[in-house]
């Protein structure tokens, strides 16, 4: 694949090439082409003069990165335990059905990705799912199709 | 905008600023915190503006987006001042309604009012809703008045004045002495007194010291930080600066979690303005102190919460905890002393520097001093956030401000202290609330998150919900975590799925044991709480599980069928229409039967058939043979 390695040598030299700032470059890379890829980080590694195998231990850690590449839209499904309360799991298989993929993963037509995330921070209207930034709350499982219908 | 040079020039500013307002202007505050936000709060602010322009009232009227109020259920807010005539609900077409009668005759709109559940009365002023009426919001309630992005408006509420009596009027020993003196305990979980911390670490001889702010939030269900930091993320930065000047650090840390964008926004404007003044950077007001904040951003993991572990993630590490032979206050962030506290914490900081350590300890109870914002969230009928004086009760904080549970169900227990923390049942509910109450009945005050569970709450299901989610959060360096975790999350799946057997609840217990006493940091050590205290409160409940094979509350789903009971369906099609799986047979006229082999137990025909019908049912064991077709028609008359 290819990708302009110039948008990653701006983001690390915003970061002055400091490498203690290496989560907040990988995020800002990921915030590029919403997904990390390989050439990217070897890309990272090489201006910050790091072996790979350090970007790959945080962007494996940490749940907010992707290896894989991601559909146009982020579904974020809240299982906070506010939301797990009020039914967040069946909002889960819901999307499951209705995307006929698992969490974790992208539909074939790379419109969306699907997560599971531990808590959004609006607790108070869940059951609670984000497309990309917009949260959606309140919600029960016939909201979802008409959810999904209102993106391109 | 000039820079302030001396204490003068600041409350020169500071009396310009209050000069210019007029209290008894009309303003029309609308929150914008990110419940708000969900609910459709920028079209609404839109609205006003292009309704206020249209009738030409754009000068006689203040309108101002404000942080978060709390009353994020009722969402979005609206409160127009002098009057604090409180709107709930607003949708943009609200809008010319509002000016022209509210705002230009003075007539209050009574469809736009909360109504009390109990009594039915309409209730027009802010301060008179019970959500609002039993709280005592020392430090959230500056959210509702000022907007996040205008370091003004903080000022205009005497905002940065503790920052100017600190470099002016104290010494170092001073505001050590007056944060011992006030008590105040971290808001972040353990309770530990903050003056103890500050005090260790400004013991210390190092040229750089730091201090650091946790807003990692990574408690699920808790969400005050967030709404502290994006509404009002100046009095988190003048605690932190107040913090630094104590213990004589020049640079400081926010950790801000990644789901949190507008957090992330509003800290990073608030930092500019109050660089651009000279309150934060170099000879800060001319006193000769230099400070400065850098935010850091996590990318998703509970465990980049916990303080060794979070300084590493501050070093660009991989954000796991470190042993901690030597605290953190002595070598933390770079090997230096580090000063680590939570977003409310800090907070709390300017309030008691502004009042006196006295007056402030006066609000709470002896070990607990001070009030603590609750995310009061599950199954109550006004969820939000709560900012009440430590010891208050349960029963209070659930009945008085939540207004009970909804659907006139039955409460079963509140979940305090997240992942860390127990579920305390109905019989201690009069339990006053503060850090060694909780900690005396099995729980946790953790940060605050307040989950109210009722009696479709299965207790069993709770516990292997707490122990899945510290599955994947624990970060496996040491044994006793990783592997005590994944077995009781074994032994919890089995419960749940009808494999349970005789002696599990005593082998959980003793794994628990070794988990707790032999992990490194305190997710491992507090991991077994949550089944603990289930299984102390909850015992029966367990035991249903493994010796009839039954969930009490109809949640496990290995456990229960749904069925129609054929008695009182009354062939209406909702059900069978909204199946997603079509697992429903039937049609108008024909009792409908539920296909159990296609059935997913999704719920849905539960949610929706109508409640006076009632027809569908969980029920455990072997589900009733359906009735033969023909005996499935609807007669006339029934
Ligand atoms: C697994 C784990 C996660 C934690 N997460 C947070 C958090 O998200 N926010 C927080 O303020 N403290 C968190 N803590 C507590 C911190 O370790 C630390 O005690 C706290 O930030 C100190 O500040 P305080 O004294 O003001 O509470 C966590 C602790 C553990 C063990
Ligand atoms: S107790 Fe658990 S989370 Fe803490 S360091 Fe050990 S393995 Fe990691
Ligand atoms: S628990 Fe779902 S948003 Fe917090």
């Amino acid at each position: 694949m290819e990708i302009e390695l110039a948008k990653v040598d701006e983001v690390v030299d915003k970061y002055k090439g400091d490498e203690g700032m290496l989560i907040q470059i990988l995020q800002d890379v990921q915030g590029e082409f919403r997904w990390l890829p390989k050439e990217a980080l070897e890309r990272v590694c090489k201006k910050l003069s790091i072996p790979i195998s350090r970007a790959y231990r945080i962007a494996t850690f940490y749940t907010a990165f992707s290896l894989e590449p991601r559909g146009r839209h982020l579904v974020n499904v809240c299982l906070g335990t506010a939301c797990h309360v009020r039914g967040g799991s069946r909002i889960l298989e819901k999307l499951e059905q209705s995307l006929d993929i698992t969490a974790g993963h992208t539909t074939p037509d790379q419109k969306y990705s699907l997560e599971r995330v531990n808590c959004l921070g609006c607790c108070a209207l869940g059951p609670v799912i984000t497309v990309d930034e917009e949260a959606h709350g309140r919600l029960v499982v016939k909201d979802i199709d008409a959810i999904l219908d209102g993106y391109e | 905008m000039a820079q302030l040079k001396s204490l003068a020039d600041f409350e020169k500013l500071r009396d310009e600023i209050t000069g210019k307002r007029d209290p008894n202007k009309p303003c029309i505050t609308i929150c914008a915190g990110s419940g708000c936000i969900a609910s459709g709060s920028p079209k609404v602010a839109d609205a006003f503006i292009e309704e206020l322009k249209n009738q030409g009232l754009q000068d006689k009227i203040d309108l101002r987006q404000t942080g978060c109020h709390g009353f994020c259920e009722k969402g979005t807010l609206v409160v127009i001042h002098p009057e604090h005539i409180c709107y709930i609900q607003v949708q943009p077409e609200d809008i010319p309604e509002i000016i022209t009668e509210t705002i230009t005759n003075g007539n209050v709109i009574e469809r736009l009012l909360y109504v009390d559940p109990e009594t039915g009365e309409k209730i027009a002023h802010e301060q008179d809703i019970p959500f609002y009426k039993y709280q005592d919001r020392l430090i959230f309630g500056n959210n509702s008045k000022t907007d996040p992005k205008n370091i003004d408006d903080y000022i205009a509420l005497s905002g940065y004045s503790a920052l100017a009596k600190t470099l002016f009027k104290m010494n170092t020993e001073e505001v050590l002495l007056e944060i011992k003196k006030s008590g105040l305990r971290g808001r972040g979980g353990g309770g530990f007194p903050t003056g103890r911390k500050w005090e260790e670490a400004a013991r210390i001889s190092s040229d750089i010291k730091y201090v650091i702010v946790n807003a990692d939030e990574g408690d699920p269900g808790a969400y005050m930080d967030r709404s502290v930091l994006e509404g009002n993320p100046h009095s988190v930065l003048e605690g932190l600066i107040i913090g630094a000047y104590a213990v004589g650090a020049h640079e400081g840390f926010i950790y801000v979690r990644a789901e949190y964008p507008l957090a992330v926004e509003n800290v990073g404007i608030a930092i500019k303005q109050a660089e651009d003044y000279g309150l934060l950077g170099k000879d800060i007001l001319g006193s000769g102190f230099d400070f400065t904040i850098t935010v850091h951003r996590g990318a998703g993991a509970f465990i980049s919460g916990e303080s060794s572990a979070l300084m590493s993630a501050i070093e660009g590490q991989v954000g796991e905890p470190r042993p901690k032979h030597i605290h953190t206050v002595v070598k933390g962030v770079f090997d230096r002393p580090s000063v680590l506290n939570n977003v409310e914490t800090w907070a709390n900081v300017p309030i008691i520097i502004d009042k006196g350590a006295d007056l402030y300890a006066s609000v709470g109870t002896e070990g607990s001093t001070g009030t603590k914002i609750f995310s009061l969230v599950g199954k109550v009928n006004n969820t939000g956030l709560v900012e009440v004086p430590m010891g208050t009760s349960i029963r209070d904080i659930v009945f008085k401000i939540g207004g009970g549970i909804p659907g006139g169900k039955k409460f079963k227990a509140v979940q305090t202290g997240g992942p860390s923390g127990g579920c305390i049942p109905e019989a201690l509910i009069d339990s006053p609330v503060d850090f060694d109450e909780l900690t005396k009945l099995g729980a946790m005050m953790g940060s605050g998150g307040m989950i109210v569970l009722d009696e479709d709450t299965c207790m069993v299901d709770m516990a292997r919900y707490f122990i899945d989610f510290l599955k994947d959060e624990s970060c496996g360096k040491c044994t006793p975590c990783r592997e005590g975790i994944t077995q009781m999350l074994g032994i919890l799946n089995d419960l749940c799925e009808g494999r349970g057997e005789e002696g599990d609840l005593e082998l959980i217990e003793a794994i628990a044991e070794v988990t707790r006493a032999a992990s490194l940091c305190a997710l491992g050590q507090t991991a077994p709480n949550p089944v603990l205290t289930t299984i102390q409160y909850f015992r029966d409940e367990y035991e249903a599980h493994i010796r009839e094979r039954r969930c009490p509350a109809g949640v496990c789903k290995a456990l229960f069928s749904y069925y129609i009971d054929p008695e009182k369906c009354k062939a209406c099609m909702i059900c069978l229409r909204n199946c997603p799986v079509d697992a429903i047979i039937g049609e108008k006229g024909q009792i409908h039967v539920i296909d159990q082999a296609k059935c997913t137990k999704c719920g849905t025909c539960f949610d929706m058939c109508p409640d006076r019908f009632g027809a569908v049912t969980k029920v455990s064991g072997t589900v009733p043979t359906a009735l033969p077709l023909e005996e499935r028609v609807i007669q006339k008359g029934k």
